[in-house]
């Protein structure tokens, strides 16, 4: 069965990439093993624990992640909170102007510059500033709004609630799975984007994993290339280390995958309905 | 920042003609401030929207207009001298920006010849499953590798194309190869390198949509196929096919339209000094031109061109698929 070949395909890859980093250096510069290491050993584990960086890098990874996903969607729930109202005045234009910034952009220059401008450079509020909206999800969460009876706003308002008050106790908690599915996409997001980091900070301490991982990765290629004689043992320590640093930087998002994957697809179709 | 703001006023206002239906300037502009007095709590959710995206959407917009001037670190973007279209000249003579051209539709169109087909077969596939446990772990797994970024990726592939690696491995034990190397370091080899990765990554994530879809299909229909005696590929053929056309269609404008904009992470952790001829696209040429070269006027010109193409095919790749749905656009 073909489907059973797809399977294989991706699952061995991935396989062989778990039981190497479970190899000795010695295992990994002979090579020649598929589907069982030769030599189990947690060295490669050892030295990447050992290095106080990664630890760092981590850190920054978990920070950027959880306090960029509450602050984005907040942010984007407020704005589709108000869009969601077709009283409001002037919403033809803030839809206008947000359709736009879907298909039109400045491009990587022009962004560098205003972030530079900006002071952001080698700040850590670089991942979370500029990640705060994106009109896609705004019009995912002001359709899920709609959706809410108006009745529930009409009776807060005869008592006396504000719009913030029935945005903060009502909409809010009414709208978890929404926020849910976008927190789960844009997390998964923050947690693997490394362009951020390779264009506005320079700063070691605040590279996230992939950051330090892309650095491994450089590293040992040129190491590999220059094949600078008897330095075996060197490069296939750090191919250990690269090795262990992937899944490493991967396991918190296969830790979450029974979660994403029900949250992902129902998310694929509410912006699929919009398109 | 306040131009724009200015414009957002006076653009919400209707416009003053023709006079004799609205109500005179001045008790529109009253009753535009007492709307939004009424409205000050809604409209303060609102409005830190609008504020970022006049920063960080409209400036930047506004930024491209250094493509057209000779920008250096010395000038501020109102200072640097405008040129015109020198840019875009010295760009059309430039023989790495060819390279990067070349490399970027090549590695583009087989992304899209052999990766756009892929997932439709095999949500396809998947479709015609009658084992529901077996189905889901399928469909699990298919969708796994979407969620590794680049650079894991990237790291992945390293070693599995290394002389020790997995790919040589496979090649040594089925007799294909005598000696192993490095296939990274083999530039012939990077095109195929980037799309079948490409595919690899993405082609059971791309099952999701079509999926969906299929699900929405009248059963009735493969009831009053299969009574009329048509086989499975014959209902695959009239049945799934032509409901998934509007879907399809919508996949291959967006992916015709993104076909400049090859994807650079792949190509910042797979580019090496051996591969970069047939490894460099445009995207990572702007970003090497501009980034570590500093040249932002001329980076930015390259950026612009690429995104003016690419809204002309995303235009005309509008008008072709409309054709095929009896005339109707899916955009």
């Amino acid at each position: 069965m073909l489907l059973v070949c797809f399977m294989v395909i991706i699952l061995v890859p991935l396989w062989n990439v778990i039981i190497s980093s479970l190899s000795s250096g010695k295992a990994l510069a002979e090579g020649g093993f598929i589907f069982w290491s030769k030599e189990f050993s947690l060295e490669n584990y050892r030295a990447v624990f050992n290095d106080s960086t990664i630890g760092q890098s981590f850190v920054v990874s978990v920070a950027k992640t959880f306090l960029g996903v509450i602050t984005h969607v907040f942010f984007c729930a407020m704005i589709g909170y108000g869009l969601s109202k077709r009283y409001i005045r002037g919403r033809k234009l803030y839809v206008a102007m947000g359709v736009i910034t879907m298909f039109f952009s400045g491009g990587m220059i022009p962004t560098y510059l205003l972030i530079k401008s900006l002071g952001l450079l080698n700040s850590f509020w670089v991942y979370i500033i500029p990640a705060l909206f994106s009109y896609y999800d705004v019009v995912i969460l002001m359709n899920f709004f709609r959706n809410v009876p108006d009745s529930l706003e009409e009776s807060a308002k005869i008592d006396g609630a504000g719009d913030w008050h029935i945005f903060l106790k009502i909409f809010i908690p009414l709208s978890m799975p929404a926020m849910a599915t976008i927190a789960l996409f844009n997390g998964v997001g923050q947690w693997n984007d490394f362009m951020t980091t390779k264009l506005y900070i320079t700063d070691q301490a605040l590279y996230p994993l992939q950051m330090k991982l892309y650095e491994i990765i450089v590293q040992s290629q040129t190491q590999s290339m220059q094949n600078i004689g008897g330095s075996v043992v060197i490069e296939t320590t750090t191919k250990g280390v690269q090795l262990a640093t992937i899944v490493i930087t991967t396991l918190p998002i296969v830790a979450m995958y029974p979660i994403l994957q029900r949250y992902f697809i129902s998310g694929m179709m509410l912006g699929a309905v919009k398109e | 920042m306040n131009k724009t703001s200015a414009s957002a006023t006076s653009a919400s206002i209707p416009p003053a003609f023709p006079p004799s239906a609205k109500k005179p300037m001045g008790q529109r502009i009253k009753k535009f401030v007492t709307d939004y007095k009424r409205q000050w709590e809604i409209q303060s959710m609102v409005l830190p929207g609008i504020i970022f995206m006049i920063i960080f959407c409209y400036i930047p917009i506004y930024g491209l207009s250094i493509a057209f001037k000779n920008y250096t670190v010395i000038d501020t973007l109102s200072t640097a001298p405008w040129v015109g279209l020198d840019n875009f000249r010295i760009i059309l003579s430039d023989e790495y920006f060819w390279d990067a051209v070349i490399n970027t539709l090549g590695i583009s169109f087989l992304k899209l010849g052999i990766g756009f087909i892929i997932p439709i077969i095999l949500a396809i596939m998947i479709y015609e499953l009658n084992m529901g446990r077996f189905k889901k772990i399928v469909q699990t797994i298919s969708y796994l590798p979407h969620f590794l970024s680049w650079i894991v990726l990237g790291g992945m592939l390293i070693t599995w194309f290394s002389t020790s690696g997995l790919f040589n491995e496979l090649l040594l034990n089925l007799g294909l190869i005598s000696k192993p190397s490095n296939i990274l370091l083999d530039a012939g080899k990077y095109w195929w390198i980037a799309t079948l990765s490409d595919i690899w990554k993405e082609a059971g994530w791309g099952t999701i949509l079509y999926l969906a879809i299929m699900a929405k299909i009248d059963p009735t229909y493969y009831e009053a196929a299969r009574i009329d005696g048509a086989g499975r590929l014959r209902q695959i053929w009239n049945i799934t096919l032509p409901n998934m056309k509007a879907i399809i269609s919508l996949n291959l404008i967006l992916t015709v339209s993104g076909l400049l904009g090859s994807n650079l992470d792949q190509t910042l952790v797979l580019m090496n000094s051996q591969n970069r001829e047939k490894a460099e696209v445009i995207n990572s040429y702007v970003y090497r031109m501009g980034m570590t070269q500093g040249d932002f006027s001329y980076a930015t010109a390259v950026g612009l061109g690429v995104s003016i193409v690419s809204v002309i095919l995303l235009l005309m790749a509008n008008k072709v698929t409309s054709k095929l749905n009896d005339n109707q656009s899916v955009l």
